[in-house]
Protein backbone atom coordinates (compact mmCIF):
# COMPACT_ATOMS: atom_id res chain seq x y z
CA UNK A 1 0.00 0.00 0.00
CA UNK A 2 1.74 3.12 -1.11
CA UNK A 3 0.29 6.52 -0.58
CA UNK A 4 0.51 8.91 -3.51
CA UNK A 5 3.39 10.71 -1.87
CA UNK A 6 5.29 7.46 -1.85
CA UNK A 7 5.70 7.72 1.87
CA UNK A 8 4.17 5.40 4.44
CA UNK A 9 3.03 2.01 3.41
CA UNK A 10 0.61 0.74 6.00
CA UNK A 11 1.83 -2.30 7.84
CA UNK A 12 -1.48 -2.34 9.61
CA UNK A 13 -3.46 -4.97 7.81
CA UNK A 14 -0.50 -7.11 6.92
CA UNK A 15 -1.79 -7.44 3.38
CA UNK A 16 0.52 -4.93 1.77
CA UNK A 17 3.48 -5.28 4.06
CA UNK A 18 6.71 -6.85 2.89
CA UNK A 19 7.04 -10.46 4.05
CA UNK A 20 10.59 -9.81 5.23
CA UNK A 21 9.34 -6.98 7.44
CA UNK A 22 6.63 -9.18 8.91
CA UNK A 23 8.91 -12.15 9.52
CA UNK A 24 11.52 -9.90 11.03
CA UNK A 25 8.97 -8.66 13.52
CA UNK A 26 6.95 -11.74 14.38
CA UNK A 27 9.91 -14.13 14.54
CA UNK A 28 12.40 -11.97 16.25
CA UNK A 29 10.50 -9.36 18.21
CA UNK A 30 7.56 -9.37 20.52
CA UNK A 31 7.48 -10.89 23.95
CA UNK A 32 8.12 -14.48 24.86
CA UNK A 33 7.22 -15.60 28.32
CA UNK A 34 8.58 -18.97 29.30
CA UNK A 35 6.25 -20.16 32.03
CA UNK A 36 3.69 -22.73 31.07
CA UNK A 37 4.09 -22.40 27.35
CA UNK A 38 5.16 -25.71 25.96
CA UNK A 39 5.85 -24.59 22.51
CA UNK A 40 7.31 -21.32 21.53
CA UNK A 41 10.07 -19.97 19.47
CA UNK A 42 12.69 -20.51 22.12
CA UNK A 43 12.29 -24.25 21.67
CA UNK A 44 12.27 -24.20 17.94
CA UNK A 45 14.78 -21.46 17.39
CA UNK A 46 17.60 -23.71 16.24
CA UNK A 47 15.39 -25.50 13.77
CA UNK A 48 14.23 -22.33 12.16
CA UNK A 49 17.63 -20.76 12.08
CA UNK A 50 18.11 -21.65 8.43
CA UNK A 51 15.04 -19.62 7.58
CA UNK A 52 15.91 -16.90 10.00
CA UNK A 53 19.29 -16.55 8.40
CA UNK A 54 17.59 -15.33 5.30
CA UNK A 55 15.90 -12.68 7.37
CA UNK A 56 18.62 -11.72 9.78
CA UNK A 57 22.09 -10.83 8.73
CA UNK A 58 25.00 -13.11 9.22
CA UNK A 59 26.59 -10.60 11.60
CA UNK A 60 23.64 -10.71 13.93
CA UNK A 61 23.62 -14.50 14.08
CA UNK A 62 27.37 -14.43 14.67
CA UNK A 63 26.82 -12.19 17.66
CA UNK A 64 24.54 -14.88 18.95
CA UNK A 65 27.42 -17.32 18.61
CA UNK A 66 25.92 -19.21 15.73
CA UNK A 67 28.38 -19.75 12.94
CA UNK A 68 27.83 -23.27 11.78
CA UNK A 69 26.99 -22.16 8.27
CA UNK A 70 30.59 -21.16 7.79
CA UNK A 71 31.35 -24.83 7.78
CA UNK A 72 28.21 -25.89 5.92
CA UNK A 73 29.19 -26.20 2.23
CA UNK A 74 25.58 -25.76 1.16
CA UNK A 75 25.47 -22.30 2.67
CA UNK A 76 28.95 -20.93 2.55
CA UNK A 77 31.17 -20.53 -0.46
CA UNK A 78 34.04 -20.19 1.98
CA UNK A 79 33.36 -23.61 3.41
CA UNK A 80 32.95 -24.95 -0.08
CA UNK A 81 36.28 -23.48 -1.10
CA UNK A 82 37.92 -24.93 1.96
CA UNK A 83 36.59 -28.38 1.31
CA UNK A 84 37.19 -28.33 -2.42
CA UNK A 85 40.58 -26.82 -1.88
CA UNK A 86 41.58 -29.63 0.41
CA UNK A 87 40.18 -32.19 -1.97
CA UNK A 88 41.96 -30.60 -4.92
CA UNK A 89 45.27 -30.48 -3.12
CA UNK A 90 44.84 -34.08 -2.15
CA UNK A 91 44.04 -35.16 -5.72
CA UNK A 92 46.93 -33.15 -7.11
CA UNK A 93 49.28 -34.85 -4.70
CA UNK A 94 48.01 -38.27 -5.73
CA UNK A 95 48.30 -37.49 -9.45
CA UNK A 96 51.84 -36.26 -8.95
CA UNK A 97 52.66 -39.46 -7.11
CA UNK A 98 51.13 -41.59 -9.88
CA UNK A 99 52.95 -39.67 -12.62
CA UNK A 100 56.22 -39.94 -10.77
CA UNK A 101 55.75 -43.67 -10.45
CA UNK A 102 54.93 -44.00 -14.18
CA UNK A 103 58.08 -42.12 -15.10
CA UNK A 104 60.12 -44.41 -12.94
CA UNK A 105 58.56 -47.51 -14.51
CA UNK A 106 57.51 -46.60 -18.09
CA UNK B 1 -4.11 -35.26 22.54
CA UNK B 2 -7.11 -34.43 24.66
CA UNK B 3 -6.02 -30.98 25.69
CA UNK B 4 -6.93 -28.05 23.49
CA UNK B 5 -4.06 -25.99 22.07
CA UNK B 6 -4.45 -22.23 22.15
CA UNK B 7 -2.32 -20.03 19.94
CA UNK B 8 -1.78 -16.67 21.66
CA UNK B 9 -1.34 -13.63 19.42
CA UNK B 10 -1.17 -10.71 21.80
CA UNK B 11 -1.87 -9.43 25.27
CA UNK B 12 -3.86 -6.36 26.25
CA UNK B 13 -5.04 -4.69 29.38
CA UNK B 14 -8.52 -5.89 30.28
CA UNK B 15 -10.84 -2.99 29.73
CA UNK B 16 -13.92 -1.67 28.02
CA UNK B 17 -11.98 -0.62 24.93
CA UNK B 18 -11.96 -4.16 23.65
CA UNK B 19 -15.47 -5.57 23.61
CA UNK B 20 -15.34 -9.32 23.22
CA UNK B 21 -17.80 -9.23 20.37
CA UNK B 22 -15.64 -6.83 18.38
CA UNK B 23 -12.63 -9.11 18.21
CA UNK B 24 -14.59 -12.28 17.78
CA UNK B 25 -17.11 -11.05 15.24
CA UNK B 26 -14.62 -9.00 13.27
CA UNK B 27 -12.36 -11.79 12.18
CA UNK B 28 -13.73 -15.28 11.92
CA UNK B 29 -11.26 -18.13 12.00
CA UNK B 30 -7.65 -17.12 11.37
CA UNK B 31 -5.38 -20.08 12.07
CA UNK B 32 -7.97 -22.28 13.76
CA UNK B 33 -11.43 -22.13 15.24
CA UNK B 34 -11.78 -18.36 15.65
CA UNK B 35 -10.44 -15.81 18.08
CA UNK B 36 -11.35 -15.76 21.72
CA UNK B 37 -10.33 -13.70 24.70
CA UNK B 38 -8.86 -15.26 27.81
CA UNK B 39 -8.59 -12.93 30.77
CA UNK B 40 -6.75 -13.09 34.06
CA UNK B 41 -6.16 -10.47 36.71
CA UNK B 42 -6.35 -7.36 34.57
CA UNK B 43 -4.72 -8.83 31.45
CA UNK B 44 -6.45 -10.26 28.39
CA UNK B 45 -4.91 -12.63 25.87
CA UNK B 46 -6.15 -12.78 22.29
CA UNK B 47 -6.02 -16.50 21.55
CA UNK B 48 -7.36 -19.05 19.11
CA UNK B 49 -7.85 -22.80 19.38
CA UNK B 50 -5.61 -24.44 16.77
CA UNK B 51 -5.25 -28.02 15.62
CA UNK B 52 -2.66 -30.22 17.24
CA UNK B 53 -1.90 -31.61 13.80
CA UNK B 54 -0.28 -28.28 12.92
CA UNK B 55 0.71 -26.74 16.20
CA UNK B 56 1.75 -29.47 18.57
CA UNK B 57 5.46 -29.59 19.14
CA UNK B 58 6.39 -32.25 16.61
CA UNK B 59 4.34 -31.04 13.62
CA UNK B 60 5.26 -27.44 14.34
CA UNK B 61 8.96 -28.21 14.06
CA UNK B 62 8.44 -29.73 10.66
CA UNK B 63 6.05 -27.00 9.51
CA UNK B 64 8.37 -24.17 10.37
CA UNK B 65 10.89 -25.47 7.88
CA UNK B 66 8.32 -24.80 5.17
CA UNK B 67 8.72 -21.18 4.15
CA UNK B 68 5.31 -20.97 2.49
CA UNK B 69 3.55 -22.23 5.59
CA UNK B 70 5.64 -20.00 7.81
CA UNK B 71 4.80 -17.00 5.62
CA UNK B 72 1.08 -17.76 5.87
CA UNK B 73 1.20 -18.07 9.65
CA UNK B 74 3.32 -14.93 9.94
CA UNK B 75 0.86 -12.90 7.90
CA UNK B 76 -2.07 -14.30 9.87
CA UNK B 77 -0.31 -13.57 13.16
CA UNK B 78 0.52 -10.06 12.10
CA UNK B 79 -3.01 -9.50 10.78
CA UNK B 80 -4.52 -10.27 14.18
CA UNK B 81 -1.94 -8.23 16.07
CA UNK B 82 -2.49 -5.24 13.78
CA UNK B 83 -6.29 -5.47 14.00
CA UNK B 84 -6.23 -5.69 17.77
CA UNK B 85 -3.60 -2.97 17.89
CA UNK B 86 -6.02 -0.54 16.30
CA UNK B 87 -8.40 -1.03 19.21
CA UNK B 88 -6.09 -0.90 22.20
CA UNK B 89 -2.49 -0.88 23.41
CA UNK B 90 -1.18 -4.29 22.42
CA UNK B 91 1.85 -6.34 23.37
CA UNK B 92 2.52 -8.69 20.46
CA UNK B 93 3.76 -12.17 21.30
CA UNK B 94 6.26 -14.02 19.19
CA UNK B 95 5.16 -16.29 16.42
CA UNK B 96 3.99 -19.75 17.50
CA UNK B 97 3.36 -19.08 21.17
CA UNK B 98 1.07 -21.97 22.00
CA UNK B 99 -0.47 -22.81 25.38
CA UNK B 100 -2.29 -25.87 26.62
CA UNK B 101 -5.90 -24.86 27.13
CA UNK B 102 -7.34 -21.70 28.71
CA UNK B 103 -5.69 -22.76 31.96
CA UNK B 104 -2.31 -22.59 30.27
CA UNK B 105 -3.05 -19.11 28.94
CA UNK B 106 -4.11 -17.92 32.38
CA UNK B 107 -0.94 -19.33 33.92
CA UNK B 108 1.11 -17.57 31.26
CA UNK B 109 -0.63 -14.27 32.05
CA UNK B 110 -0.04 -14.78 35.76
CA UNK B 111 3.64 -15.63 35.38
CA UNK B 112 4.28 -12.90 32.83
CA UNK B 113 2.32 -10.30 34.70
CA UNK B 114 5.24 -8.05 35.57
CA UNK B 115 6.93 -7.80 32.13
CA UNK B 116 3.59 -7.66 30.32
CA UNK B 117 2.25 -4.86 32.49
CA UNK B 118 5.49 -2.97 32.12
CA UNK B 119 5.39 -3.34 28.33
CA UNK B 120 1.74 -2.23 28.19
CA UNK B 121 2.59 0.88 30.14
CA UNK B 122 5.58 1.69 27.96
CA UNK B 123 3.80 1.10 24.66
CA UNK B 124 0.59 2.95 25.46
CA UNK B 125 -0.11 5.65 22.90
CA UNK B 126 2.79 4.73 20.65
CA UNK B 127 3.34 3.17 17.26
CA UNK B 128 6.34 1.83 15.39
CA UNK B 129 7.64 3.15 12.08
CA UNK B 130 10.19 1.38 9.96
CA UNK B 131 12.70 3.34 7.90
CA UNK B 132 15.01 1.66 5.42
CA UNK B 133 17.71 3.10 3.25
CA UNK B 134 18.85 1.34 0.09
CA UNK B 135 21.60 1.94 -2.41
CA UNK B 136 20.06 1.70 -5.84
CA UNK B 137 21.26 -1.30 -7.85
CA UNK B 138 22.01 1.00 -10.79
CA UNK B 139 24.45 2.93 -8.65
CA UNK B 140 25.98 -0.21 -7.17
CA UNK B 141 27.39 -1.25 -10.52
CA UNK B 142 27.48 2.11 -12.18
CA UNK B 143 29.19 2.95 -15.43
CA UNK B 144 32.67 3.02 -13.94
CA UNK B 145 32.36 -0.53 -12.62
CA UNK B 146 32.58 -2.20 -16.01
CA UNK B 147 35.77 -1.33 -17.85
CA UNK B 148 35.00 0.04 -21.30
CA UNK B 149 35.38 -2.57 -24.05
CA UNK B 150 38.10 -0.43 -25.63
CA UNK B 151 40.51 -3.16 -24.59
CA UNK B 152 41.56 -3.45 -28.23
CA UNK B 153 44.47 -1.07 -27.84
CA UNK B 154 44.44 -0.87 -24.04
CA UNK B 155 47.35 -2.20 -22.08
CA UNK B 156 47.16 -4.29 -18.93
CA UNK B 157 48.12 -1.20 -17.04
CA UNK B 158 45.06 0.65 -18.41
CA UNK B 159 42.87 -2.23 -17.43
CA UNK B 160 44.19 -2.22 -13.88
CA UNK B 161 43.81 1.52 -13.67
CA UNK B 162 40.16 1.23 -14.68
CA UNK B 163 39.61 -1.50 -12.11
CA UNK B 164 41.17 0.53 -9.33
CA UNK B 165 39.07 3.56 -10.27
CA UNK B 166 35.92 1.45 -10.26
CA UNK B 167 36.71 0.05 -6.85
CA UNK B 168 37.48 3.48 -5.49
CA UNK B 169 34.17 4.81 -6.82
CA UNK B 170 32.34 1.93 -5.17
CA UNK B 171 34.09 2.54 -1.85
CA UNK B 172 33.19 6.22 -2.03
CA UNK B 173 29.58 5.34 -2.71
CA UNK B 174 29.53 2.96 0.24
CA UNK B 175 31.07 5.60 2.49
CA UNK B 176 28.48 8.14 1.37
CA UNK B 177 25.66 5.66 1.99
CA UNK B 178 26.98 4.80 5.45
CA UNK B 179 27.37 8.45 6.34
CA UNK B 180 23.86 9.28 5.13
CA UNK B 181 22.46 6.32 7.07
CA UNK B 182 24.18 7.46 10.26
CA UNK B 183 23.00 11.06 9.94
CA UNK B 184 19.46 9.98 9.11
CA UNK B 185 19.31 7.57 12.04
CA UNK B 186 20.63 10.14 14.51
CA UNK B 187 18.14 12.69 13.28
CA UNK B 188 15.13 10.37 13.41
CA UNK B 189 16.18 8.94 16.75
CA UNK B 190 16.06 12.44 18.20
CA UNK B 191 12.45 12.77 17.00
CA UNK B 192 11.35 9.39 18.41
CA UNK B 193 10.96 8.07 21.93
CA UNK B 194 12.85 4.90 21.05
CA UNK B 195 14.98 3.55 18.22
CA UNK B 196 16.51 0.23 17.23
CA UNK B 197 18.41 -0.89 14.19
CA UNK B 198 17.65 -4.27 12.72
CA UNK B 199 20.14 -6.19 10.61
CA UNK B 200 20.01 -5.15 6.96
CA UNK B 201 17.51 -7.21 5.05
CA UNK B 202 18.58 -9.78 2.52
CA UNK B 203 17.36 -8.89 -0.94
CA UNK B 204 16.34 -12.49 -1.63
CA UNK B 205 13.53 -12.33 0.88
CA UNK B 206 12.52 -8.70 0.83
CA UNK B 207 12.68 -8.66 -2.98
CA UNK B 208 13.45 -4.97 -2.72
CA UNK B 209 15.87 -3.74 -5.33
CA UNK B 210 19.21 -2.43 -4.17
CA UNK B 211 21.25 -3.10 -1.06
CA UNK B 212 19.76 -2.36 2.34
CA UNK B 213 22.16 -0.14 4.28
CA UNK B 214 19.88 0.99 7.12
CA UNK B 215 17.00 -0.98 8.60
CA UNK B 216 15.73 0.92 11.61
CA UNK B 217 12.56 1.03 13.69
CA UNK B 218 11.38 4.00 15.71
CA UNK B 219 8.93 4.17 18.57
CA UNK B 220 6.79 7.23 18.03
CA UNK B 221 3.98 8.61 20.20
CA UNK B 222 0.88 8.49 18.01
CA UNK B 223 0.32 12.18 18.64
CA UNK B 224 3.76 12.98 17.17
CA UNK B 225 3.31 10.95 14.00
CA UNK B 226 3.14 13.94 11.68
CA UNK B 227 6.20 15.59 13.17
CA UNK B 228 8.18 12.35 12.91
CA UNK B 229 7.21 11.68 9.31
CA UNK B 230 8.01 15.27 8.39
CA UNK B 231 11.55 14.54 9.52
CA UNK B 232 11.95 11.76 6.94
CA UNK B 233 13.73 13.25 3.92
CA UNK B 234 11.96 12.87 0.60
CA UNK B 235 13.59 11.22 -2.39
CA UNK B 236 14.80 14.51 -3.86
CA UNK B 237 16.79 15.56 -0.83
CA UNK B 238 18.74 12.30 -0.61
CA UNK B 239 22.16 11.93 -2.24
CA UNK B 240 21.95 10.34 -5.67
CA UNK B 241 21.79 6.56 -5.72
CA UNK B 242 20.02 6.23 -2.38
CA UNK B 243 16.40 5.25 -1.87
CA UNK B 244 14.36 5.51 1.31
CA UNK B 245 11.39 3.41 2.33
CA UNK B 246 9.03 4.03 5.23
CA UNK B 247 6.65 1.42 6.62
CA UNK B 248 4.10 1.72 9.36
CA UNK B 249 2.40 2.30 11.58
CA UNK B 250 3.21 -1.05 13.16
CA UNK B 251 2.18 -2.31 16.55
CA UNK B 252 5.48 -1.67 18.37
CA UNK B 253 6.93 -5.17 17.93
CA UNK B 254 10.50 -3.97 18.06
CA UNK B 255 9.97 -2.32 21.42
CA UNK B 256 7.94 -4.98 23.20
CA UNK B 257 11.02 -6.49 24.84
CA UNK B 258 12.18 -3.83 27.19
CA UNK B 259 14.10 -0.60 27.28
CA UNK B 260 17.43 -2.44 27.24
CA UNK B 261 17.61 -2.97 23.51
CA UNK B 262 15.84 0.28 22.72
CA UNK B 263 19.12 2.06 23.37
CA UNK B 264 20.96 0.03 20.76
CA UNK B 265 23.16 2.06 18.45
CA UNK B 266 23.55 1.39 14.73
Amino acid sequence: MTTPSGLPRLGDDGGGANLADILERVLDKGVVIAGDIRINLLDIELLTIKLRLVVASVERAKEMGIDWWERDPALSSKARDGELGRENADLRRRIAALEARREEHP
Amino acid sequence: MSEELLYVYAVLRTGPQLPRSLVEADTGPVLGAGLRLVGHDGLTAVAEPVSAADFDEGPLRARLEDLDWLAGVARAHHGVVARVGRLATTVPLRLATVCRGPEGVRRMLAEGRVPLTRALRRLAGTEEWGVKLYTEPAAADGPAASPAPSAAGGSGRDYLRTRVAARRARDDRDDRARQTARTLHDDLRARASGAVTHPPQHGALSSAPGRNVLNAAYLVPTADRRAFLDGVPDADSLPAGLRIEVTGPWVPYSFAHGPADAAEAP
